[in-house]
Order: structure tokens, then C-alpha cells, then sequence
């Protein structure tokens, strides 16, 4: 994906405009729900929460199934955003724009979906907090940013946060992997605590418990028994994805 | 005349100020703890729901009882730093949590031998005139870390220390060390060995554990360095000016809190602000924006007519390279024209996680010249050329002259040999790196420790005990 344009090729411009006409053109067999589903990736890349919750809007209004849409369309979006971000071609600002838009449009085709019963089955379900004393949590954000434009259902508990915590939270929301942030020396204990108090409570090893802040190393994430450890937000996303098959495959081999 | 450099006009100091101040008006300031708030009341201040409503007048009261300047001493209690008006002074930056191992060039964890191998360059080099608690031991209790790496420092050095508490219950251990250091808590408050540094949490937060040992500084007398940290862009506005904005503010409203607690408190106008790396969401400190960043920061408090520190003399790169050369002698000679006070961050690489001593004595040849800028062209005798001119015509003998040999000391710095002025000869010719590590090998065998008398060694290891059994830790009194 790098090197790419930051922009897809929509093909010819798709007018909002013409949305009176979408109906009659798509009984007349022509792809303007393709080209819909363009105009949705583009909004999600440029940002534009207004374009995107407008263009949902449009798809329920004709018709289109609202997972579909996000599934064909915004999500396209996201990803390419995301790809776009990891090899330096997309900034931050846009990044969080990006995931504005996505926010804006799925808040739009939810109630539908729902309805449908056809919810978006999330990649897999995230607690992230910086450790008990610790108040960095820039890095943290950033895992999280990423990991929940890819798919990721995050739950952020926020900065210097207990054990205790990271417990409650991972059996209240049956999460799949617990993320421990920790900048500093004397809070990566921290992190070994919560790793604790998951097994204490039973939790692992079908829960996941990855860490990750500056002074974290290969050497600390083996010694506390962590499920793996990343060097930054893009190994994250890798991280947890390997981490989520893993999930699903013991599922299954238990079952 | 001394060469400055200026990147605020008076004017835009007068808006950035204005702004601070209604800035500590609405959104108001974050504090964190029960007893900031009460400090806070007991002045009239408006606290609700955790945010403080600051006024002005407040605000500038407190600041007329700040000190306008104070100074450091060493161990012996010689005035050794003078932190006010141009005065200009480095140390090593502090608390990196790795060392670039110069053998596998390696980031690893940092130890307590490469803390003492970081005091004792710092020790030997007159470019320093503190030193630092530069890294975190890692073979230390992670508990009592930082009493740990005070101590460390403590015992190996005769210079000021520029130091740092990780929790609000770590700083009563250090305030006794550096007292029994002192002789008492008394000398200590008059002739203070160490200043702190304490952060509040951009955006205008001043957390539990900031604030708390801000208060417990100020009670005790022990100097304290106010190093906000906005993040342009990511923790602050976006714009220089914004966050010079954002930084005034947080500064102001500590030292609010600070002289309410202890009036006449030693206090500086300190500050490691940087721009958000939109790629990484790093704090890239060897940017230029960084360093105007800084410049523009200590310009508001010496508007003010404040102590001043900044956060220059660092890289964002993993290895001594050029860049880390490029952007750490960049810094250091925009700090020096600015005249901060205390300049830390010689040494870091990689925004501040990582030291390397190797990079130190290289720095330390940046901040060398940097000084040399800043004497600025100079005036000796009488004439300027002509009276030399009269003694050697058109033959060009200036070597022979003696002010020549009187003067030139003065008028050029002469590096040390981590700077390659030779000419190519049988040997074949190193790179910087090399011959900095040849360097550090020679001021390390060159090192000598200061001996203790041993109650003083006794009063260290009784305070580290009392401080590992608080901690729940094994006590390690070592260093050596
Ligand atoms: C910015 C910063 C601050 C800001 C934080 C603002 C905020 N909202 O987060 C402020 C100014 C508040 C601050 C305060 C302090 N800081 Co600070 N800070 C930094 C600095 C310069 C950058 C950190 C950062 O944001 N990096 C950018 C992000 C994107 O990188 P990251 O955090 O590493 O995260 C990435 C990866 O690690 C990974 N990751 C992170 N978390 C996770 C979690 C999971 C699950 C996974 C998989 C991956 C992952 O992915 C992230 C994205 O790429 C570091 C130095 C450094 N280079 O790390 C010092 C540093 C960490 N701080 C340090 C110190 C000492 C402090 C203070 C104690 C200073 C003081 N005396 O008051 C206080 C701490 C207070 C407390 N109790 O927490 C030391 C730590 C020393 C030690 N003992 O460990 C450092 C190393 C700097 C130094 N040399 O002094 N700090």
C-alpha cells in the first residue's frame, strides 16, 4: 500500500446530489451502489464526518444493507487510512479524522443494523489502561486509535489504573486480550500485577495479556509472562491480530 | 557585547502572558489532591469538581515572592551554580530508562555502573556544572529507584544535582539523603545541593503526585524546577505560540501553589516542551521547532524576571551519529544565546529514553562552543590590529607575538581531542565516535571519588533501610 496515493481513484465524481436518481439507476442494473460505496472509503479517508453521515444516510434511504455499507464501504475506508498511517504517508490529525468520520457514519447505520440483527462482528475485544501510578498515556491512545479503526472493540479504563480494575472490566465485557501500558521503571511493576491478578482470577490463559511503553523489553514481557509485548501502536494492531487467531483456534479446539 | 537571540517581542510576551492568565481563569487548572485544594481555598480560589479558577492577582503576588535568583552549591558548600539573570549552565539529562552500549550499540536497560560512568565524565568535564540522577538503575530495587539513583550520584560527585522523584512518596528519602548530605536540614534549606525537577500533566494539570511534592519542596526549602511539557499538537495547541501559551499558564498556576505553600521558596521557570511527532506521536526533542520551543518558554520567564531551565542538547536519534551530532549542537547554541539558566538533555538520545556517555563528551564539546559563542567578539588593549601591526610590519610573524601567546586561549576554545582538527598523517584517520569512546576510557581512569566520613555513610545507609522497609523492598546499599 505505500507509496500510494493518500487518495483512492473514485472513477467518475459521485454527486450526492443525484441520490433521487440512485433508485431508478440501480433498477436499470447500473453500479452507482459501487460507486456509493466509493464515495463512502473517500469520506473515510479525507475525514469528512458530514460527508460520511450523510452518504449513510443516503444508503439506508435507498435500501443498501447498512453491513454491507460498512463492511464495502466506510470500513474500506478505514483500512486504507490505517495502512496509510503505518508507512508515513497519513498523519495523525488525519488519522483521528479518519476515525471521526467511521464514528459518525456506523453511529447512523447502527440502529438499522440492529434491527437487522446483522451487527459488525468486532475483530476482538480490547481492555487498555496505563499501569497503577503511571500517568503516560500517549502511547496508549495511540494503540488505541489504531487498534479500533481496525476493528477492534476497545475499552480505554485511562491512566494509572489498579488491578483490580483491569479485572473487573475484563470479566465484565468477557474480553479477549487486556493491553498494560507503563512508561516508567516503577510503575512496569505495575503491569506483572494486573498479569497476576488475571491468573488469580482465572482469566487466562483463554484472556490475552500484551504490554508495551518505553521501557519495556522482550527480556520483562517473558519474565512477567505476558502474551507479547510491541515496540509501537502499528506491532500492536500485528500483535493483537496474531493473538485473535490464537483466541478463535483454542476456542474451537476446546469445543 | 553579548550575542542573544530573541524570538518573542515584548509585545507578544504581554499577549502570551495575558492569555496564560485567562487561560487559569477558564478552563481553569486540574488539581489532583485534597490538601492542593484547601492550599488552594484558604487563598479565596474557586475549586469545583477538581478544577481551580486562578485569578491573576493571585497569581502575580505569588510570583513576587519568588525568588529572582538563587544559587546551587556543591559538597563543599561552594556556590557552584547561579541560577538567575544570563547566566547559562549544563548538566546531563536525566533519568533515561536505557544506555547505548558503545560495544553492540545496543539500547539496553541502564545499570548502576552506567550511572557511574555517566558521574564520573560529568565529574571531570567543567562543561558541567551539575550533575544529573541520568538514568534509572535497573538492578535496583525499581521501588526506591530514585533514592536509589540520588544516592548513587551522592557518592560519586562534589557537583550540584539536577534530580527528580518518581512518586510523591519517594521525596521525603531524598530530602533527608540530600540533608544528611548537607549536615542538616538546615544547611540544606540555606545552601541547597539539588534542585528538583517536577512536572505538571499537560493540558493545565497539576496531578496528585505533582503537586504534592511541588508543596513538599516548598516547605522544605529544597529548590524546585517546574518542567512543563505541552506537547504541540498532541497534549497542546498546535501552534508555537499556543503551547508557549499553555506552558506560561501551567507554570504560572505551580508557582502559585508553590509560593502559597513556601513563600520565598527557591522555584524556576522550567520546561521540557516539544512538538507531537504527527507520524509517531513522539516528543521528537531534537527538532528545531522543539528548540524554539524552549527558547521561546525561558523568554517568558525572564520577561518575568525568573530562574529559567529547558530541555535542549538531546536527539531523537538511537545511535551518536550525525544527526544526534547535528541537533544536540544546534540546541545548545540557541540555548546558550537565549541565556537559560540550566540547560538539561546533554547525553539522550531517542527522545529521552536512552543515554549514552559516549554522546556526552561529544555534547560536551557542543556546549563548549556554544560558550565560546556567547563571550561574543571581544575587545583586548588598546588597539584593535594596529598596535601588532606596529610590531610585525608586513612580515606576518603573529606567532611570534606575545599576545599571541597571551591571548589565544582566550580568544579560541581548544577541544579536546574528540574533535579531529589533525592533519591526515601515517595512522589512519577515526570518527567521532571512536575517539569519543577513546575519551571517556581516559576521564574514567582519570576519575578519583570523593572519600565520606562514616557517620555520613552511616546516616545514607539508615536512610535507604528506612526507605527500602516503607517500600517493601530488600535495601541495597552499594554503588561502588
Ligand atoms: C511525554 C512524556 C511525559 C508527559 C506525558 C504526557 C502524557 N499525557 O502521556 C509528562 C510531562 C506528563 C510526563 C511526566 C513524567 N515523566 Co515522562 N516522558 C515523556 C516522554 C518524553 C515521551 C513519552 C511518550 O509519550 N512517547 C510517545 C509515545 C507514542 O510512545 P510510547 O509511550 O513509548 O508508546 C508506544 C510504545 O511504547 C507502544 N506502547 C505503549 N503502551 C503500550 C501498551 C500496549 C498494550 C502495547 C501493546 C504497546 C504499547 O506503542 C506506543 C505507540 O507507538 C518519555 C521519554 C520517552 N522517549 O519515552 C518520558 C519518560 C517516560 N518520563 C519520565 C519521567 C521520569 C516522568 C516523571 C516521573 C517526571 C517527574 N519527575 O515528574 C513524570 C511521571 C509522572 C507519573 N507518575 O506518571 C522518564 C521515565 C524514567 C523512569 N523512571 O522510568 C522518561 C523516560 C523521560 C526521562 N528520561 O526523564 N512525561
Amino acid at each position: 500500500m505505500c507509496g500510494g496515493s493518500r487518495f483512492l481513484d473514485v472513477g467518475p465524481e459521485y454527486n450526492p446530489g443525484l441520490v433521487s436518481l440512485i433508485p431508478r439507476l440501480i433498477c436499470a442494473g447500473g453500479s452507482l451502489s459501487g460507486q456509493l460505496f466509493q464515495a463512502m472509503r473517500q469520506s473515510i479517508i479525507d475525514g469528512a464526518s458530514d460527508t460520511a453521515a450523510e452518504l449513510a444516510q443516503q444508503a439506508l434511504a435507498i435500501g443498501v444493507d447498512p453491513l454491507e455499507a460498512v463492511n464495502q464501504g466506510f470500513a474500506a475506508g478505514i483500512t486504507f487510512a490505517g495502512d496509510q498511517f503505518g508507512c508515513g504517508q497519513m498523519f495523525l490529525p488525519d488519522l483521528l479524522a479518519s476515525a471521526e468520520a467511521m464514528k459518525a457514519a456506523i453511529n447512523i447505520l447502527e440502529p438499522e443494523m440492529l434491527k437487522r440483527g446483522s451487527q459488525r462482528e468486532a475483530l476482538g475485544k480490547i481492555i487498555l489502561g496505563t499501569a497503577r501510578g503511571d500517568i503516560h498515556d500517549i502511547g496508549k491512545n495511540l494503540v488505541a486509535t489504531i487498534l479500533s479503526a481496525s476493528g477492534f472493540q476497545i475499552f480505554d479504563l485511562g491512566t494509572s489504573v489498579t488491578p483490580e480494575e483491569f479485572v473487573a472490566k475484563a470479566k465484565e465485557v468477557d474480553a479477549d486480550i487486556v493491553g498494560i501500558s507503563a512508561l516508567l521503571t516503577t510503575t512496569m511493576a505495575g503491569q506483572k500485577a494486573v498479569i497476576e491478578a488475571l491468573d488469580r482470577n482465572g482469566l487466562r490463559p483463554r484472556v490475552k495479556a500484551i504490554i508495551g511503553g518505553a521501557a519495556v523489553t522482550q527480556k520483562w514481557a517473558a519474565e512477567i509472562g505476558a502474551d507479547g509485548y510491541s515496540r509501537n501502536a502499528i506491532d500492536a494492531l500485528e500483535l493483537a491480530k496474531n493473538l485473535m487467531s490464537k483466541v478463535m483456534n483454542k476456542g474451537t479446539a476446546q469445543a | 557585547m553579548r550575542p542573544r537571540i530573541q524570538l518573542l517581542t515584548p509585545e507578544l510576551i504581554g499577549r502570551i502572558l495575558c492569555e496564560a492568565f485567562e487561560l487559569l481563569m477558564s478552563p481553569g487548572v486540574r488539581v489532583g489532591s485534597a490538601p492542593v485544594v484547601e492550599l488552594l481555598r484558604s487563598a479565596g480560589v474557586e475549586v469545583n469538581d477538581g478544577v481551580a479558577r486562578v485569578p491573576e492577582q493571585l497569581v502575580r503576588n505569588c510570583m513576587a515572592s519568588a525568588p529572582r535568583d538563587f544559587n546551587l552549591y556543591n559538597r563543599s558548600g561552594e556556590k557552584a551554580v547561579h541560577y538567575g539573570g544570563d547566566d547559562v549552565h549544563f548538566d546531563p539529562g536525566s533519568c533515561c530508562v536505557q544506555m547505548l552500549d558503545p560495544d553492540t550499540l545496543e539500547a539496553r536497560p541502564s545499570e548502576t555502573r552506567d550511572l557511574v560512568r555517566l558521574i564520573q565524565v560529568t565529574e571531570s568535564l567543567p562543561q558541567f556544572a551539575a550533575q544529573s540522577t541520568a538514568v534509572v538503575c535497573n538492578d535496583a530495587p525499581s521501588a526506591i529507584g530514585d533514592l536509589y539513583r540520588l544516592l548513587v550520584v551522592l557518592q560519586h560527585s562534589h557537583k550540584p544535582v539536577v534530580t527528580g522523584s518518581f512518586s510523591a512518596a519517594g521525596l521525603q528519602g531524598m530530602i533527608d539523603l540530600l540533608a544528611a548530605d548537607s549536615g542538616s536540614q538546615d544547611n540544606l534549606r540555606k545552601k541547597p545541593r539539588a534542585v528538583f525537577d517536577v512536572c505538571p500533566s499537560p493540558p493545565l494539570n497539576w496531578s496528585e503526585f505533582g503537586s504534592h511534592n511541588l508543596l513538599e519542596l516548598a516547605r522544605a526549602g529544597v529548590p524546585a524546577e517546574i518542567v512543563s511539557m505541552p506537547l504541540a499538537g498532541g497534549t497542546a495547541p498546535v501552534t508555537l505560540v499556543g503551547s508557549v501559551t499553555q506552558h506560561a499558564a501551567e507554570v504560572l498556576a505551580g508557582i502559585t501553589l508553590h509560593q502559597l505553600a513556601g513563600p520565598g521558596s527557591p522555584v524556576v521557570w522550567g520546561g521540557a516542551p516539544a512538538i507531537f511527532d504527527m507520524r509517531t506521536g513522539g516528543a521528537p526533542m531534537g527538532a528545531v521547532e522543539t528548540a524554539m520551543l524552549n527558547m521561546a518558554c525561558a523568554e517568558v520567564g525572564k520577561h518575568l524576571g525568573l530562574p529559567t531551565h529547558g530541555y535542549l542538547v538531546a536527539t531523537d536519534s538511537k545511535f551518536v551519529d550525525a544527526q544526534a551530532g547535528a541537533e544536540s549542537a544546534r540546541s545548545a547554541m540557541l540555548g546558550a544565546l537565549t541565556g537559560i539558566n540550566m540547560i538539561s538533555g546533554a547525553g539522550m538520545l531517542e527522545s529521552l529514553a536512552c543515554h549514552s556517555v559516549e554522546k556526552l563528551v561529544i555534547d560536551a564539546e557542543s556546549i563548549a562552543s556554544a560558550y565560546r559563542l556567547v563571550r561574543g567578539v571581544e575587545t583586548r588593549g588598546a588597539t584593535l590590529a594596529t598596535a601588532m601591526f606596529a610590531q610585525t610590519g608586513l612580515s606576518g610573524e603573529f606567532l611570534k607575538l606575545k599576545e599571541t601567546r597571551a591571548h589565544f586561549r582566550q580568544e579560541q576554545h581548544l577541544p579536546s581531542p574528540v574533535i579531529d582538527r589533525s592533519a591526515r598523517g601515517s595512522e589512519p584517520p577515526s570518527d567521532a565516535f571512536t575517539r569519543a569512546r577513546a575519551r571517556v576510557n581516559e576521564l574514567v581512569s582519570q576519575y578519583q571519588k570523593p572519600s565520606f566520613p562514616e557517620d555520613v555513610l552511616r546516616k545514607y545507609q539508615s536512610i535507604v533501610e528506612r526507605e527500602a522497609d516503607r517500600a517493601g523492598v530488600a535495601s541495597a546499599l552499594s554503588g561502588d
